[in-house]
Parts: structure tokens; sequence; C-alpha cells
């Protein structure tokens, strides 16, 4: 049964981690992440639960003991945030490249500079292509939710990658909402045991983990590792429909909110859906047909899904909490156009950037978002693109 | 005020518990079957410096995280921020506002840029320092909260409160029925 309770999503991560009781959880602490390590540690002290805390001194080493550990054969975790993954970049890629089930919560902050504490995704949006996968959660619950759905994706014998569960720093991070938490032994059936096929502390079966690869061998490990992420999507799927089924409740690569006959869809991620699943429907009550595509999964990108799902529209706003500082806007700017034209959909397409280092995102941002991409369905083909929203200074200044 | 779906900023300086405050509001509501949301926002963390807190407090599910600028209800937790910060920014003309000290409303209009809403004074410091010693500002401006707001029902939140602070105040039971002096006087002192 569902308990229904009130947490924050750092508390909802923790509380999910004693329910998991992974083996080993190394960690470094870094605002906004550093209540889960803090609160696992509490956990651990009061006997409620026995995973191997690794108080380690810096995040490159906390990402290596995760890595060390998941190829000793032990079920690995790690939390952190913004320079904190940034530190652990170059282990990102090893625990991805030797195939290590690892999984990561991330709060997510932004990157220097200016040194700030606030959210954006530019520390996971800079991780996209380590070969990890990434899920983002809109609130506490989905933070809970994604986090206990990542050990069976990241476990499953046709994946084998490490998942990144993300929530925004401070914005459900240290936001005290109602969640439904599940019973521990539900969510440990769910996950199950961990049984990895091939491991380091297995004597009868030995094997080197991360030794040198010649060019002969390199790129088909490479390719191996693509073919994990696209064989992932489907696991993703399967492993959503099973928690529904369980849990009732989520979905899996993305949420469509009023999507069915919509003119009008904002895509975007993490906390800022809800105010435009709000503005939404303020614009339905005036006749406006909007709607919201909530990307859960990134990473693997579900390119023709997302497709088709815009191939109806007349307009879509794509919605990035990063700045890219390419000069045509970021990963979710480039990465949506990209799937629409290689899937033959001609929607037109507006990128924003949002929400950077903390800027508030209101349901009146959203409105007027929604309002411009009204404006530039009905009009030329010359439609400005990389607006920012809610910037204090004029923009092109 | 529609006490079924209320949206509350906190105003108050780093260390003075208005963080606290909020949270214990959604915590005590929460018992009651409420909706709720109860966040900070974080500038450079330092005690003193002027902080920021939220409540949303509902009937019905609540998905909008951003904060609050059209509020129900202000509450100012140090009355010395009313000359450095705008608190009445976006305030509800049918929304009130509550400031912790020991002058009367009319004494402090002239510092709200002309808000023509309620406007409710709390002697916090008195009622700390008489019911525990010490000054401890959130249990009076949270019980002034309730009072104002009525988020939620009297015997309700001095029930929930008194569990809380039996929780919290475990190893500390010597200062639970200080606090809960504190919540009672600031009802009286309001006429709840």
């Amino acid at each position: 049964m569902s308990r229904k309770d009130r947490m924050s999503g750092n508390e909802a991560v923790a509380y999910a981690i004693r329910q998991v009781n992974p083996d080993v959880m190394p960690a470094f602490p870094i605002t906004p992440s550093t209540e889960i390590p803090q609160l696992v540690s509490t956990y651990i002290a009061n006997g409620e639960m026995d995973t191997e805390f690794i108080p380690v001194e810096s995040e490159h080493s906390s990402m290596s003991a995760a890595v060390g550990a998941e190829a000793a054969g032990a079920r690995s975790m790690t939390a952190t945030s913004s320079c904190g993954l940034a530190l652990m970049w170059e282990e990102l890629l090893v625990a991805a490249s030797n195939r290590l089930p690892v999984v990561l919560t991330l709060v997510n902050r932004t990157l220097s500079g200016p040194i700030n504490i606030n959210c954006d995704h530019s520390d996971s949006m800079g991780a996209r292509d380590t070969g990890w996968i990434q899920i983002y959660a809109e609130n506490n619950q989905e933070a809970y939710d994604n986090f206990i759905q990542a050990f069976p994706i990241a476990e499953d014998e046709r994946v084998h990658l490490p998942v990144m569960v993300c929530q925004d720093g401070f914005i459900t991070s240290h936001a005290v909402q109602n969640i439904l938490l599940e019973e521990d032994s539900d969510v440990k059936e769910f996950v199950g045991e961990y049984h990895p096929e091939e491991y380091l502390l297995n004597p009868g079966r030995p094997i080197a983990v991360g030794p040198y690869a010649v060019s002969n061998y390199s790129m088909e490990a490479k390719y191996n590792q693509e073919a994990a992420m696209i064989r992932s999507k489907e696991v993703i799927k399967e492993v959503a429909a099973k928690f529904r089924e369980k849990f009732g409740r989520g979905f899996d690569l993305f949420e469509e909110y009023r999507c069915e006959d919509a003119d009008y869809i904002m895509l975007i991620m993490g906390s800022a859906s809800g105010c435009a699943k709000q503005a939404a429907d303020e614009l339905r009550q005036q006749g406006v047909k909007a709607g919201v595509l909530k990307l859960r999964v990134f990473r693997p990108f579900p390119a023709e899904e997302i497709a088709s799902a815009l191939s109806k529209c007349k307009a879509v706003a794509v919605m990035d909490r990063c700045e890219s500082y390419n000069g045509h806007g970021g990963p979710l700017s480039c990465e949506v156009p990209a799937a629409l034209f290689m899937n033959g959909i001609n929607t037109k397409v507006i990128n924003y950037v949002y929400g950077l280092a903390g800027r508030d995102f209101t349901v009146s941002n959203a409105a007027e978002v929604f309002g411009e991409l009204k404006d530039a369905a009905g009009g030329g083909q010359n439609i400005r693109q990389c607006r920012y929203v809610g910037l204090r200074t004029r923009e092109g200044q | 005020m529609d006490s079924k779906n209320i949206e509350i900023r906190w105003h108050g300086r780093g260390g003075q518990g208005a963080k606290t405050a909020a949270l214990l509001l959604a915590d005590v509501c929460f018992k009651t079957g409420a909706y709720v949301q109860g966040f900070p926002e974080y500038g450079p963390e330092r005690m003193g410096a002027p902080i920021t807190a939220f409540n949303r407090i509902s009937d019905k599910e609540i998905r909008v995280h951003s904060n609050i600028y059209n509020p129900d209800l202000v509450v100012v937790v140090d009355e010395t921020l009313l000359s450095s910060v705008d608190v009445t920014s976006g305030l509800k003309e049918d929304g009130a506002l509550i400031v912790n000290t020991d002058k009367e409303p009319d004494d402090i209009r002239p510092f709200l840029n002309g808000y023509a809403g309620s406007v409710y004074t709390v002697d916090a410091r008195k009622i700390s320092m008489d019911a525990l010693g010490r000054y401890f500002p959130n249990s009076p401006m949270l019980a002034a909260a309730v009072a104002i707001s009525h988020v939620m029902d009297k015997d309700d939140f001095i029930r929930e409160m008194r569990a809380s602070y039996e929780h919290k105040f475990a190893k500390k039971p010597e200062v639970i029925e200080g606090n809960m002096k504190a919540l009672t006087e600031t009802f009286a002192a309001l006429g709840y």
C-alpha cells in the first residue's frame, strides 16, 4: 500500500536509497545534494540500512570508488551536483564504457560562473555525451519513482549502462511537498537482488575490467556501448510499465499533457513543466489549444517518438535550462529540430533558454512563450531563435 | 482570503527561523489532508541576510514550482526589513500583512508603499521572552499566520504543533510547554 507523506526531493531520494539499500555508496557533499549523503549516513548510523558508505575526499574519488565497487560486483551509487559532476567527468566515461550499472542521483545546479548554487541543467547537459542514461523529474514524487526505476534499467542484461537520475536543485530538492511512498518490501521486490553476470570478485571466472584496447577493438567496444544505449529505450519503457502496474503512476519516455489536439506545444524538462501545464490550462480556457511535452528521458534521446508526438501541431517551443554557447541553441534546441528533420516532420520550432542559475520560471513566463509561438505559427519563416525568457537586459546587447 | 487555496510569503533574516516556520506550516497543514508546498529561496547563505520562504496550501494538487509573486499573506519576521525590502510587493489587496513588532499597524503603514489591505502586528519578541525566556520569533509568527489566514482549524493546529514539538524537542522536553504557550499567547493577542 502507498503511504501519504510530505518531504523534500532530497529526503525522498534518501528514503528511496534506504529502501533499495545498495551495497556501496561513496559520496562527497556539495550543495544542493548534500542532504542526500547526510540523510543516508544517518540511516546507516541508526541501523536502518547497511550500505557501505565511503566518505571520500572528492567527487573524482566518489565516482572512482563507485566504479571500483560496481566492477567488483557490488550494487553502487553516489550523489552529486554541479562542480561535483564536472570533477567526476573522466570517471563518468569510465563507468559507462566499462558497462557498469552505477546509479547517480544528481541534484541539478548550474556550473560556474558566476559562482551560484541554484538550478539549471548545465551540469547534466555537460555530461550528455558520456554514455549515461539520463532521466529527469518534475517533482519530489518523480525523483523518488525514477530513482527506484534506475536500478532495474541499469542492471538489465540488455543495457548494462549507468543511470543519472536528475532533479532540480532547491526547486524540488528543498521544497517540501506531498508524496506517495511505497512499502520497503514492495520497493525491494521491484528493484530485485543484484546478480551481475561478470564481476571481479568471482574467483571461478576471472575477468579484466578497463584494460587498454587497440584500435582493432576500441571502435567495436564503442559501437556496442551505443547499441546498448539504443536497446535501453525499450527497457526504460518496460520498467516504467512494470512500475505503473505495481504502483499506479508514472510515464515512460515523456509525458504528453493535453497534446492530442494541441496547436502549440512546449517541450520542457524538470520542475518547470508544472508552470507550463498551468499556463496550457489557462490558455485552453481562452480557446488556445496549448499542450506540454515533458521529456523524462533525455538519454537515450527518443528522437522518433518526439518527432511523432510533434508531427500534428503548428509550432513547438523547445525549452533549454542550459546555454551551450554555440550561437544556435541549447542541447534540446539542437536535438529536437534534428529529430523532426530526420523524420521528415516540418513543424515550426522556436528555441528558448530559460531558468539559468535559478532564474525563476513562472506561469506567466510560460504563457508569454505560448503567445510568441502562436504569433510565429501565423507568420513567415524568419523566426528569431535562441530567445531568452525573463532576461532583465535587452537581448542583442 | 480563500483558506482552501492560499499562498504565503515569509520575509526574515538568516537564522530567525522563517524557513523553518514555512516548512512547519507545510507539515502541520499536510496532517489535515491538504496539499502543501513549503520552500525557501536561497541566496548567499549567512546569518542576518534577508531571506524569503514560501507556502502554497491547497485542496488541489500543487504543480507550480515558481516563487510566489502575488501572495494572499505576507509574514515579516523582522521589522528592520521594512526599510530595505518591498515586503508588500504583489500582495493582494484583499490579503493581509503580519509584522513582528511592538508597534501598532498604523505605525507600520507608512513603510508599506501605500498598501491598503489589512495589516496586523504581533509582538513576537515579548511573547517569546515571556513564554520561553529567549527570543525565537518563528513560533509566534507561525501561530499568527494561522490565526489570520484560517488555513487550518485552531484545535488541529495546536494538536499537531504539540506533536511536532514533542518530536523535534524529544531531547529538550523543557522547551515544549514554552513553545506551546507562545502559540496560544499569539492566538490570544490576535483574538483568534
